[in-house]
């Protein structure tokens, strides 16, 4: 293409082909869509997978698209949890969807205050800094126990039936049908944010922020953008499982939920949106099973093939697939040459 | 000629460390600027204080007269100020075309946007054709900016600032570590820079500097020690003096 004058739609196709849906995506949501038919006996571990990933799609906007680290993802999500439980049980927002947005909204809100405090420093303060909030909104919440029950979690959540229709059953199946819905529309906008302009300048900031500010972007502007973003995310995770489960309980904020659904990211991987909902379905799905298997050492496990994944590196892994890839591609009749 | 980018008596110190010692620098609108002077005399200190990356201990900066001393970084380039680095600062998991995007983008003031797709605005777009073809960079515009040659590298840093439609453009040894066969093409792009952009050169290379600057700046350990058109600076015999081993004849 050197040769030919370059013209403004091909172009323009060019940039936005990062934006088009890949046959794999299709499939991908296909096959969740299935799950609600095809397998109704399991739909309250997927209930837990598709909020935790939902969890750790919000974690994959602020580390996979603007660079920032966090080990205190769990304060916005126990935050959103809360909102939502407090809503519920003082009978302030009946309806579980105009709950559910009123709790991302507040858990964002939540998220841009804090925000200030990620802005500076290196990794290391990150990890400190938002563990550190989420330990002080953990202990508020232990403290304050006449609104949040304290150690024995919010009790008497009823979540009313969603849409005034549907009512929210003992089987989860409800439960799971609105939970992945959640999961698709916000990983939609997800999806639309990270291929925008305001997505391709977050990666600028992540991959140079010196330069990027060399080019007019307010570095600082941007990453508390997507921080408060992300949060409103990890407030919606929240309170979608206090409305799914009807209880919230001080587990929610807690430093393993961090450390979870960092797991789950880095096992599935960042900066494609996909890696913390396959990472949730990878890590719950072998936590299930092993716990059946050893019910004392899953753990043991998940640390192991934590351990080959980061030695192996996923940049390896990536080669193997992409190798698996031209292989199935050779076996196809090529259509056109680019 | 208006000035358009002045500092006057610029401090910058480093602990003990003077790195820019009074310096009242004036550079006029339209004009190629160059700034020489031996190694560690303060040359990207200076830009440095400049683009706002450091603040300076006193003293202040115009632009149009207007006191920029306390804005950002970003603010400045809002302004009109942009600068090449002296090692690249790219994005290295984008492409050329991404890259000229965002600072367009940024620049027309849509790089908040974010409910439509980037590439969908064709201002954006036709402006990325024009400087990727300006810039040589059509053959390598999809590729990941990380595994371009150097050469084309280094085309792109100069083509982000540019992208930024500066005023003044701030250029910190532009051909730095270029090998031979590409330099020229680096060369001819900065000499093909429009007359209405003021340029403000850095550059060890002494062909270049003569070559391309109507008016010499020389800096040494931190302070001006003089200025003027290029024949009377390759004269002075107190550049030479600085320059002693160094061939300053063009």
């Amino acid at each position: 293409m050197s040769a030919t004058p370059l013209n403004t739609p091909d172009v323009a196709r060019l940039v936005m082909s990062r934006a088009r849906w890949r046959f794999s995506e299709i499939v991908f949501w296909i096959a969740a869509l299935a799950t609600i038919f095809l397998v109704p006996s399991r739909h309250l571990i997927l209930t837990e997978i598709a909020i935790l990933g939902l969890f750790a799609l919000s974690l994959d906007l602020i580390l996979g698209y603007a660079g920032i680290i966090s080990l205190g993802q769990a304060a916005f999500f126990g935050f959103g949890a809360y909102c939502a439980g407090l809503l519920a049980t003082h009978q302030l927002v009946t309806e579980p969807v105009l709950a559910l947005a009123l709790a991302g909204a507040a858990t964002a809100a939540l998220g841009f205050v804090t925000s200030f405090l990620v802005l500076r420093g290196s990794d290391l303060t990150r990890i400190m800094v938002t563990l550190g909030i989420a330990l002080i909104l953990r202990e508020l919440a232990n403290r304050f126990d006449g609104l949040t029950g304290g150690a024995d979690g919010l009790q008497g959540v009823t979540i009313e039936p969603l849409f005034g229709l549907f009512r929210f059953d003992m089987f989860g199946h409800t439960a799971y049908a609105y939970s992945l819905a959640v999961l698709f529309v916000l990983f939609l906008l997800a999806r639309r944010i990270v291929n925008s302009p305001f997505g391709l300048s977050l990666r600028a900031v992540k991959g140079n922020p010196l330069r990027a500010s060399a080019v007019g972007i307010s570095v600082n502007g941007r990453m508390v953008a997507i921080y408060t973003i992300a949060a409103g995310y990890a407030g919606v995770a929240g309170a979608l499982l206090t409305q799914t489960a009807q209880f919230a309980s001080l587990d929610m904020f807690s430093f393993e939920r961090s450390a979870d659904v960092l797991l789950m990211l880095i096992i599935g991987g960042t900066g494609y949106l996909y890696g913390g909902i396959i990472g949730a379905l990878i890590f719950k799905l072998m936590q299930d099973w092993l716990a059946s298997m050893t019910p004392q050492y899953w753990q043991f496990w998940i640390g192991l093939v934590l351990v080959a994944i980061v030695i192996i590196g996923r940049e390896r892994l990536e080669q193997l697939r992409g190798a698996i890839r031209k292989r199935i591609l050779r076996l196809r009749p090529q259509k056109h040459a680019a | 000629m208006p000035i358009v980018l002045a500092t006057e008596n610029l401090d910058k110190r480093f602990g003990g460390i003077v790195a820019a010692n009074d310096v009242s620098l004036q550079v006029e609108h339209g004009a190629r600027h160059a700034l020489i002077g031996p190694n560690g005399a303060g040359k990207t200190t200076l830009i440095n204080l400049l683009t706002g990356v450091l603040k300076p201990t006193a003293g202040r900066i115009r632009l149009d007269g207007r006191d920029i001393t306390e804005l950002k970084p970003h603010e400045r380039v809002r302004l009109g100020i942009a600068r090449t680095f002296q090692i690249n600062q790219l994005f290295a998991d984008l492409t050329p075309l991404e890259t000229l995007g965002v600072a367009i983008s940024e620049r027309q003031g849509s790089g908040r946007d974010w409910w439509r797709l980037a590439g969908s605005k064709k201002g954006v777009v036709e402006e990325s054709i024009e400087l990727i073809e300006r810039f040589h960079l059509a053959d390598v515009m999809s590729e990941r900016t990380a595994i371009l040659p150097y050469g084309k590298q280094r085309l792109l840093e100069i083509a982000l600032a540019f992208a930024c439609r500066p005023r003044v453009l701030l250029l910190d040894e532009p051909a730095a570590g270029v090998p031979e066969a590409e330099r020229h093409e680096i060369l001819a792009t900065v000499a093909a820079l429009p007359k209405d952009v003021t340029v403000l050169l850095i550059e060890h290379d002494m062909d270049l500097v003569f070559s391309f600057a109507d008016r010499i700046s020389v800096l040494v350990n931190g302070a001006l020690l003089t200025e003027g058109a290029p024949e009377a600076i390759a004269r002075d015999p107190n550049v030479r003096a600085v320059y002693l081993g160094e061939a300053i004849d063009a």
